[in-house]
């Protein structure tokens, strides 16, 4: 919360609650603003704003996101309003756009101007616009912010796509984990369309277009544009073969454009500020900014926008302050379910589609996992792979089968029962899915086994060869023991062990029977003296 | 085969009213029938089917694809524990196995009282919070074990003085 004094001069508050409203109130009314002094930010949390370039996230905390009014006074529904009073042509918009060199923010970072060029030249009467907010990838949620905080730009960036491609009805499909997201659009579309910046001669031009929402109904797959395309036509959510592209055949097989929210979001600002000014933002192929929802083992998570060539180091370090609770870094998971995890030794990689893709991992939707020396990267790629056979829609067998036998084997490995060759079956089972899988799903679902073989191998190696888990988290190998020296006999361990499996008198040294232990953790997180050892 | 009492078909005609004629609104009719009977009864289905003319392969079909469709009825407090990569990292197994512990039941299961459903989701968007769970809509984050089970028997005890006033 932002709160200005008679001289105009700003003082930021956060982690504001609403029990803290009467102080501010206060504060506000007497001038005496050190009744507010623990809510004022702290110099770190400064560095971790003032890093950042906001574009996409521009109006996010704030304008009003329930509020037309509010977007209408930060320049909002102006760079439509523009578009359609200059008389700017199709190709005048995609000008733009190609100048900005904005590419898919959702995933696979393909041109946006190309994908709007090939729709426009799509032969059809009737032409569709879609957004892609099903965003399914686990520990990303820029999509949701955009929504939830800023609903009129993802309007007026599609609306502005609409435009440029010719399509008259446009669609968000939206996941239904995001009860607040759907609110918070079906509101702003209402309001849009009482405005006239949606429906019938927008702006009192020629140019009309709807929008409504779909909700999803929770499928991973349905990311996959063609997938997509199928399930808002009410059915499974099964890839089809490309081509035909949606570009030619979309939705109900009439030429349709799908672009993430991220991107979409990003439109406006373009056509406000021009293509040069998001051009000058960012490296030679990758323009502009990107948003990372920051989360894991960081100290200070959240989400973070910042321009394209910024290090992987700065954004987990400067801004997201590092480890957290004093711990060392291990890996940053990119990408999700169709990334990698990129190590220590490349945390200088700046952030570029190329760039990240040499790593193994992929630029992605924005999810940015860090992890701790604790953290065990075979059961990270048991748990990917577990998603991706989850969600394997079940079309193509490659897919099916070639992520279920993968899972089999990662299964073995962290239950202790990994024999010589797993690696190398592994490897060969990766790429078999990678040349024979139908769409993005299963064709990228090998990578966060291929980085976890690329970069830590040795951890693998220590799963098959020692029966060993380094990281410590692999129930089946490993033992916990209370250390003698440091147990103060407090008992805390023993009232939460759910087997009783820990003896010892109060203010004695207590102790662990392996034989009864269930490995649940539970002693190690009761200790406050760090006298339960994990091996 | 179905053993339960017949539903109510006439709580979903105004969904059918408006969607039945309306092309690729199958998705659009299950989620209005979850939302009244809970879940997709089999028989409400089978009136779909008839009511869009549409094979009941394919509105079973669909309905077992998505994850949000339920075939059995669930408890009163349907507990969604995200799977998130950023949930998993910071130990949301640990929070399985104490609701597993609290409740005896595991993943897709409901308590016999029928008042609570454990539903392993996939990444609710809570990253920062992380491990989450949402139980009716509330978002419960930062969670460890101990605050877990805290938040079940607080429901619990909520229940049991309702029943009371009741």
């Amino acid at each position: 919360m932002d709160v200005y004094d008679d001289e105009g001069a700003l003082h930021r508050l956060v982690r504001v609650q609403a029990k803290d409203a009467k102080a501010i109130h206060q504060a506000a009314t007497t001038g005496d603003l050190s009744l507010v002094d623990k809510l004022l930010i702290t110099p770190e949390d400064d560095e971790f704003l003032q890093q950042q370039t906001r574009v996409a996230l521009r109006h996010c905390g704030v304008i009003d996101p329930e509020s037309i009014d509010d977007y209408l006074a930060h320049d909002g529904y102006q760079a439509i309003a523009k578009i359609l009073s200059d008389g700017m042509s199709q190709e005048d918009v995609i000008q733009q756009i190609d100048i900005a060199g904005l590419r898919g923010r959702g995933g696979a970072g393909f041109s946006t101007a190309f994908k709007w060029r090939a729709a426009r030249d799509a032969k059809g009467d009737r032409k569709y616009l879609i957004c892609n907010a099903d965003e399914g990838d686990p520990g990303a949620f820029m999509d949701r912010a955009v929504i939830e905080g800023d609903p009129h730009s993802l309007i007026e960036g599609m609306l502005i796509g609409a435009y440029s491609i010719g399509a008259s009805e446009a669609i968000v499909y939206v996941r239904a984990e995001y009860p607040l997201a759907i609110v918070r659009l079906t509101k702003a579309i209402e309001d849009a369309t009482a405005r006239g910046y949606l429906g019938e001669h927008i702006c009192g031009s020629d140019f009309s277009c709807t929008l409504r929402i779909k909700a999803g109904a929770g499928a991973f797959v349905c990311g996959e544009e063609t997938a997509l395309i199928e399930s808002l036509e009410g059915k499974r959510g099964m890839p089809r073969l490309k081509p035909p592209f949606p570009a030619q055949a979309g939705y109900w097989l009439k030429p349709s454009n799908i672009n993430n929210v991220e991107t979409y979001a990003n439109v406006a600002w373009i056509i406000n500020h021009g293509g040069e000014a998001f051009a000058a933002m960012g490296t030679k192929d990758s323009k502009g900014t990107k948003v990372f929802a920051l989360s894991g083992k960081i100290a200070r998570g959240g989400l973070v926008e910042v321009p394209m060539g910024t290090t992987l180091r700065q954004v987990i370090f400067n801004i997201g302050g590092g480890i957290r609770d004093g711990k060392e870094f291990k890996a940053v998971q990119l990408g999700g379910p169709s990334g990698g995890c990129v190590p220590a030794s490349k945390l200088d990689t700046v952030i570029d589609y190329n760039e990240l893709a040499a790593t193994g991992a992929i630029m992605g939707s924005g999810g940015m996992v860090v992890m701790d020396e604790t953290t065990c990267m075979v059961s990270m790629a048991r748990f990917f792979l577990d998603f991706t056979a989850k969600e394997s829609c079940g079309k193509c067998v490659h897919c099916r089968l070639g992520t279920k036998r993968m899972l089999e084997i990662l299964d073995r490995l962290v239950q202790g029962q990994g024999a010589d060759g797993d690696i190398q079956k592994l490897e060969e089972l990766c790429y078999a899915i990678k040349d024979g899988a139908l769409c993005g799903l299963g064709q990228t679902a090998p990578n966060p086994v291929l980085t976890t073989i690329r970069y830590f191998r040795d951890e693998l190696e220590a799963h098959i060869t020692d029966k060993r888990c380094p990281a410590g988290e692999c129930r089946e190998l490993i033992t916990y023991t209370i250390d003698e020296d440091a147990c103060r006999g407090c008992t805390a361990c023993a009232r939460q062990c759910p087997v009783q499996a820990i003896s010892g008198a109060p203010k004695q040294p207590h102790r662990i029977d392996p034989a009864a232990c269930i490995k649940c953790g539970n002693c190690k997180t009761a200790c406050r003296f760090n006298a339960v050892l994990v091996s | 085969m179905n053993q339960q009492a017949p539903s109510d078909l006439t709580l979903i005609e105004p969904t059918l009213t408006k969607y039945a004629d309306v092309p690729g609104s199958l998705i659009a009719i299950l989620q209005a029938t979850q939302d009244v009977y809970g879940y997709l009864p089999m028989d409400v289905m089978e009136h779909i089917a008839q009511r869009t003319n549409t094979p009941i392969a394919t509105i079973v079909g669909v309905a077992t694809f998505y994850a949000q469709f339920r075939l059995e009825p669930v408890g009163k407090y349907l507990i969604m524990l995200c799977q998130g990569t950023a949930c998993h990292v910071n130990g949301s197994e640990l929070i399985s196995s104490a609701i597993t512990d609290e409740l005896g039941i595991e993943d897709g299961q409901t308590t016999e009282d029928g008042l609570f459903s454990l539903k392993h989701v996939a990444c609710l968007g809570c990253c920062s919070l992380s491990p989450v769970m949402m139980i009716n809509g509330k978002t419960y984050g930062s969670l460890t074990p101990d605050k877990a089970r805290k938040v079940l028997r607080g429901l619990a005890e909520q229940d049991a003085k309702e029943g009371e006033q009741a």
